[in-house]
């Protein structure tokens, strides 16, 4: 079987999986976000954290919750790495390093998962199973538990109630997110993946030399790490690791796992809002991009110039053999498209222009399907300018699902729109003014280090995590940086999220007639495409062009 | 002297129902050349950087101008001049959008103003009280009036200000508010008694109690609307602006980053260059344009002789989901007409059709005339005129008998012909020995039952008891086109829902014929109150038009509400839109102007994005080719050189927004039909052109600007 055909066959088999995962699994997340009965356990939750279930929050009040949940996780996660020499299965690690380690927690809390540090030599197995992978699942859960505050703002009506940020976080955690983990881990297991205890052992290979073997309870953080589109890996290598990714069949189901809830959650919007049109339209939209990427990044991969390239029939440089061109490809545009950021190859060797696709995915806001949450609201905001404008040219002003886009949504949705652009231009800008940014880390020169620099921010910006590689990001300034730059791009959007979703749930609907923008219909599919690609695509044109297209443009 | 007028009577009230056709397009005035020409000195004024703070996007754009400049003096070169000038040019531009709409309604203040001229009231001294006859007067200043002041009017005298009629009957020339020269009746009591301050009483004498104070009646509240000085940013223009605003910000984040990104790779960029980008990308079109297009959204309701009091109402008028429309001058002309007539027992269509006749020949009323018509057209009785019947006794209508006929005086004795309602002319047969029958009684329920209003035809020849001869149906006659109308307004989405006075019975059957979605049968003022709070609570906004004062609740409650200028000031003070016509069939195209005015926002704003694709491909290759070759490849559209390429996308960039102003003091062309085609439409031609037409315009500007010796 030739490449092609494997890449084909690949892809087709994961979105038959994904088409199949769609519907049950989009009902069961809105049945979740919207069923009154709370389970014995979710219950003994909300006593011992003093939440009463039943009541509800203003947005106000939701995002108050939201950012005091994170604050207090990223003190947490900050104060676990800095005392693991201290505790159990520390594998004799020492603290990690201030800098390092609210980066880290930064990173984590914020469902980035950049990782400045290398897993297996820096973190111990109970700051990866308690700190790390807790926050895997919780940040997961805030992002959706995000999203259904903002479907909330689109469903209801004249009121100031959002739902409550604590049940929807403990029910999105445990009936959703451990279950579907639990699962999948027994099948890593089975595809190979490792799930253990042990410390690196030392073993002495037939030619007679040593090699460390590092052990971890390694399945059981990988599917969550891809479920919740966190990405962080538990070796540096991350899912380029055979102990982390041993196989093709593991590969797929990691890419599935990073796709699954991020699309689904389009049913869930379709449900809540009473039509699964309206869902299958921003599922239309993000499957025309998730497919595009995936083409172009295969396709540029494809491509051969310089004689290693030529060579091996494609660019294989920083992929693994036994995922070829397709499977990595397939891998770096879901990670990319997704928040997810966990790579089986190495983005930095991919060709100028597939690399560049990598980029310009994460631009895009992430939103084809984006993370966990995150990237159905990034999506919605975007429907959100979409319908503004063309609302406008059918003689309205503007409504979405029966709610008025006025000033004050138009300053929600303009400030979050804003937002990512401005940390990633301002940040990439001054690192390559300031002496600790050009030339400070930076291992490369010309277009391609540029990229590495604009790559980093992009990534951090909009809570991806995967990187390029290249610059030396240990030092304090980089670590800090990039810390502020996943801070500011995680919970700025949020605010404006749920800003506008309290501003939504106030107004009376409107009803729909044949003079109503009708926003489930092809026509919709072409426009918020388009809206995408122009006013966010285009923001970054003049840096794409110093970067990637510069090095790829012959 | 003669009587300044805002404009002549832009439209005809039927014409604005052209029978039968089934598009049409809402127009303004064509733009003037001159007018760009005259609105020059006060698009110069506008440059004053306060004033120009008020639009975001332009104000950004005169900034980089003002640094461009600088650096052209500091370093001159051909290129730098060429793009501060094109920059400076881009500004004017703008402001010389806004000045041409502004111009407009200045013209239309001026003449305005003439009809303010220094008028003497007659003040009332002390209390007026109904009745009094002998009144002190004295002559004060019209600018001293307060509210609450009586004026005495006489024929030939000007009314010093708004006021309501409180003693007296008069004929007033509105003609200088309405441009209408037939006169109108202002009546003390009831819905006609307002008067507006700068209008001439041409009969009689009136005492007016003065409503208003002065500097803010009504030609006060035209100026300052027409002349654009109250104009507020409405809440869409706005929400717009927000969005813009960002957009621009985010430019202009992504031009100051690029600086040390070029740094890097060695390719340093001048101001003017990094400016020029700049004001390539935001989205100057639209932010230059859109004051202009609100004013003159508000100048095409003027041109219509609609005063819409604040642009918010223009708005909501796009968003109106239900319009509540009257259906006597709306729906069906003013007046019954006869359709048929309906003889009874033996009598011939011949002979009900000559006592029809001869008992309407004296009738003057429309329905009258319409009886005689109908005889001459359909039953071939030529028209006989009043002095041809000798020894005639015409019998007037009057409201005791309600009846109308002719005795005639023939050889066999008195010929007595009555016509009228079915009642009297009962009691009139009984009264003179006839008798009538059950079928009568059928052929009057009959028509009654269709909506109609019967008349009944009665005969007495000598002294033969009288008879009745049948029946004349006459039916509300509904306005030819008005179906088409409502199936546009349905296809629009928006509900029509008929009010009338008529019992339910007729108004279905009227309503059936003129395809309205709903009807309100028996309508009391609470009644209209209280289906408009129903359709609000359901989110719908909704639209009437009213006159009389028991209106003014509803109007106020109404989220646009017209008041017929005819009304009562309380129901002008309801309302947020006048109209001086008094034609309650504008109410849709009000509704169609606000549409209009949105999508040449929305047609404009996609259309000023779609560009900065081509500005791309023009700007960014010549700004890095000389370092990175490969990114010659982007100059897709072979330009001549870096300098000819930055300068034709800022000369396009200003060209533009020129070419555009006729179109955003018009409007986009705007066809009434279902939002799902009117985005397909809007979206092809300024989505799809917006993206296409600068690739074209600015390669054209290139073979040209490249023989400009330095830009080469």
């Amino acid at each position: 079987m030739n490449s092609s055909l494997a890449g084909f066959l690949q892809a087709l088999a994961l979105v038959g999986a994904l088409a199949l995962s769609y519907r049950p699994l989009g009902d069961y997340i809105a049945h979740t976000l919207t069923s009154r009965k709370h389970l014995r356990i979710e219950r003994g939750i909300f006593k011992l954290i003093g939440v009463d279930g039943d009541a509800e929050q203003t947005w106000g009040a939701y995002l108050r919750s939201v950012l005091a949940f994170s604050f207090v996780s990223v003190l947490f996660l900050y104060g676990f790495q800095r005392l693991q020499e201290h505790l159990w299965l520390s594998l004799g690690f020492p603290a990690v390093t201030p800098a390092m380690a609210w980066n880290t927690a930064a990173s984590f809390v914020t469902n980035t998962n950049w990782q400045s540090y290398s897993g297996e030599s820096t973190m111990g197995h109970l700051v990866q199973m308690g700190g790390l992978a807790v926050q895997n699942f919780l940040s997961a859960a805030v992002g959706i538990a995000v999203v259904a505050a903002l479907i909330r703002g689109f469903t209801r009506n004249k009121t100031d109630h959002l739902g409550n940020f604590w049940v929807d976080l403990t029910r999105i955690t445990l009936r959703v997110l451990l279950p579907i983990s639990f699962v999948f881990a027994l099948v890593l297991v089975a595809g190979g993946v490792v799930e253990n205890l042990h410390a690196a052992q030392i073993v002495h290979t037939l030619s007679g030399a040593t090699q460390s073997i590092p052990g971890g309870p390694v399945a059981s953080q990988e599917v969550i790490k891809q479920l919740g589109t966190n990405g962080g890996g538990f070796y540096n290598a991350n899912s380029a690791h055979p102990f982390e990714n041993p196989n093709p069949f593991t590969n797929l189901l990691a890419i599935y796992l990073m796709l699954v809830i991020s699309f689904a959650l389009c049913r869930t919007f379709g449900k809540m809002v009473g039509s699964h049109k309206q869902g299958y339209t921003i599922l239309s939209v993000m499957g025309l991009y998730w497919i595009a990427s995936a083409s172009l990044i295969t396709f540029f991969e494809h491509q051969h110039s310089g004689i290693a390239a030529q060579i091996a029939g494609a660019a294989m440089e920083g992929k693994e053999v036994r995922f070829g061109i397709p499977g990595s490809s397939l891998f770096a545009a879901s990670t990319t498209l997704t928040s997810t950021g966990a790579v089986n190859s190495m983005h930095d060797s991919f060709t100028p222009l597939g690399g560049g696709t990598a980029i310009l995915n994460m631009m895009f806001g992430e939103i084809a399907p984006g993370g966990t949450g995150s990237g159905l609201y990034g999506i919605l905001i975007l429907a959100v300018v979409t319908v503004f404008v063309a609302g406008l040219m059918v003689g309205r002003t503007p409504e979405y699902l029966g709610k008025k886009l006025g000033a004050r949504e138009m300053k929600f949705a303009s400030l979050y729109i804003l937002t990512t652009p401005a940390i990633v231009l301002c940040g990439t800008g001054l690192a390559m003014s300031l002496k600790a940014g050009h030339g400070g880390g930076m291992n490369n020169t010309g277009p391609h280090g540029f990229s590495e620099v604009l790559y980093a921010f992009t990534s951090a910006a909009n809570n991806n995590g995967s990187a390029f590689g290249g610059i030396t990001v240990t030092s304090t300034h980089w670590e800090t940086a990039l810390g502020l730059a996943m801070l500011f791009g995680r919970f700025l959007p949020m605010v404006f999220v749920l800003a506008l979703a309290g501003s939504l749930a106030k107004q009376a609907p409107v009803p729909e007639s044949t003079g109503t923008l009708r926003t489930n219909t092809p026509l919709f599919v072409g426009m918020l495409s388009g809206v995408i690609l122009i006013v966010v695509g285009l923001t970054y044109f003049p840096a794409l062009a110093l970067g990637p297209l510069a090095e790829g443009l012959h | 002297m003669s009587t300044p007028t805002l404009h002549d009577p832009a439209v005809e009230p039927e014409a604005l129902l052209p029978a039968g056709e089934t598009e049409h397009r809402l127009s303004a005035g064509l733009l003037d050349p001159k007018q760009l020409l005259t609105s020059f000195p006060d698009a110069i004024k506008k440059l004053d950087p306060r004033v120009m703070v008020k639009s975001p996007v332009m104000f950004v754009v005169e900034v980089g101008s003002l640094l461009t400049t600088i650096s052209a003096i500091e370093k001159p070169s051909v290129f730098a001049w060429v793009i501060t000038v094109w920059l400076w040019l881009t500004v004017v531009f703008a402001n010389l959008a806004e000045a041409v709409a502004e111009g407009r309604g200045k013209a239309q203040a001026d003449t305005l103003r003439r009809t303010k001229t220094d008028t003497v009231a007659r003040k009332v001294q002390g209390t007026w009280a109904p009745g009094a006859t002998n009144v002190t007067e004295a002559e004060v200043p019209a600018t001293e009036l307060k509210l609450g002041d009586y004026v005495v009017v006489e024929a030939g005298q000007i009314i010093p200000g708004d006021g309501d009629v409180v003693e007296g009957v008069a004929s007033v020339d509105e003609s200088a508010i309405t441009g209408e020269s037939a006169p109108v009746i202002r009546e003390s009591g009831g819905d006609r008694s307002a008067v507006t301050g700068g209008t001439k009483v041409l009969s009689d004498r009136i005492v007016v109690k003065i409503t208003s104070e002065p500097g803010k009646t009504f030609i006060d509240r035209m100026i300052a609307l027409v002349e654009g000085a109250a104009r507020q940013k409405t809440p869409n223009e706005i929400a717009l602006n927000i969005l813009l605003a960002s957009l621009t910000i985010v430019f202009l984040l992504a031009v100051v980053t690029l600086q040390p990104m070029a740094k890097y790779a060695g390719a340093e960029q001048t101001i003017i260059v990094l400016v020029a980008l700049l004001v390539a990308l935001i989205p100057t079109t639209i932010g230059a344009l859109l004051s202009a297009i609100g004013i003159a959204g508000m100048d095409r309701l003027v041109q219509r002789n609609v005063l819409a009091m604040s642009g918010r109402a223009v708005e909501a008028a796009g968003d109106v989901s239900t319009l509540l429309l009257d259906k006597t001058g709306t729906i069906t002309f003013g007046n019954r007409q006869a359709a048929e007539f309906l003889p009874i027992d033996n009598v011939t269509d011949r002979q009900i059709a000559d006592a029809a006749q001869l008992s309407s020949l004296a009738d003057e009323t429309p329905e009258g005339r319409s009886i005689v018509v109908l005889a001459k057209e359909k039953y071939g009785l030529r028209e006989r005129v009043q002095g041809e019947l000798t020894h005639a006794t015409w019998i007037e209508f009057t409201a005791q008998t309600r009846m109308s006929g002719v005795d005639l005086d023939e050889p066999s004795g008195v010929h007595a012909v009555r016509k009228g309602a079915a009642g009297s002319v009962a009691a009139w047969v009984r009264e003179n020995g006839g008798t009538t029958g059950q079928e009568l009684e059928i052929a009057v329920e009959r028509i009654s039952n269709r909506g109609g209003t019967p008349l009944v035809v009665a005969e007495k020849r000598g002294s033969e008891p009288a008879r009745a001869l049948g029946v004349i149906y006459l039916k509300d006659v509904v306005k030819p086109g008005i179906k088409q109308r409502f199936e546009d307004l349905r296809a629009m989405g928006i509900r029509t829902v008929m009010i009338t006075g008529d019992n339910p019975l007729t108004a279905a059957a009227i309503a059936e014929e003129a395809g309205v979605d709903d009807f309100l049968a028996e309508a009391t003022p609470e009644d209209k109150m209280a289906l408009i709070k129903k359709e609000q609570a359901g989110g719908k906004l909704v639209a009437m038009t009213g006159d009389g004062t028991n209106d003014a609740p509803a109007l106020a409650q109404a989220d646009v509400g017209v008041a017929m200028n005819t009304g009562t000031s309380a129901a002008k003070e309801a309302g947020n839109m006048v109209d001086l016509d008094s034609n309650p069939t504008k109410l849709i195209e009000i509704v169609e102007i606000g549409k209009q005015l949105l999508i040449t926002r929305g047609a404009l704003t996609t259309f000023s994005i779609a560009n900065d694709v081509a500005k791309y491909f023009a700007i960014i290759p010549a700004m890095f080719a000389s370092v990175y070759p490969g990114l010659r490849h982007l100059n897709i559209m072979a330009l001549d050189s870096p300098k000819s390429a930055i300068t034709s996308a800022i000369i396009f960039n200003a060209l533009i927004i020129i070419g555009l102003i006729p179109l955003a003091l018009r409007g986009v062309r705007y066809k009434p039909s279902s939002a799902q085609s009117l985005l397909r439409r809007n979206l092809g031609i300024y989505g799809i052109g917006g993206l296409i037409l600068p690739f074209v315009g600015i390669k054209a500007i290139d073979l040209i600007v490249q023989f400009i010796p330095g830009l080469h």
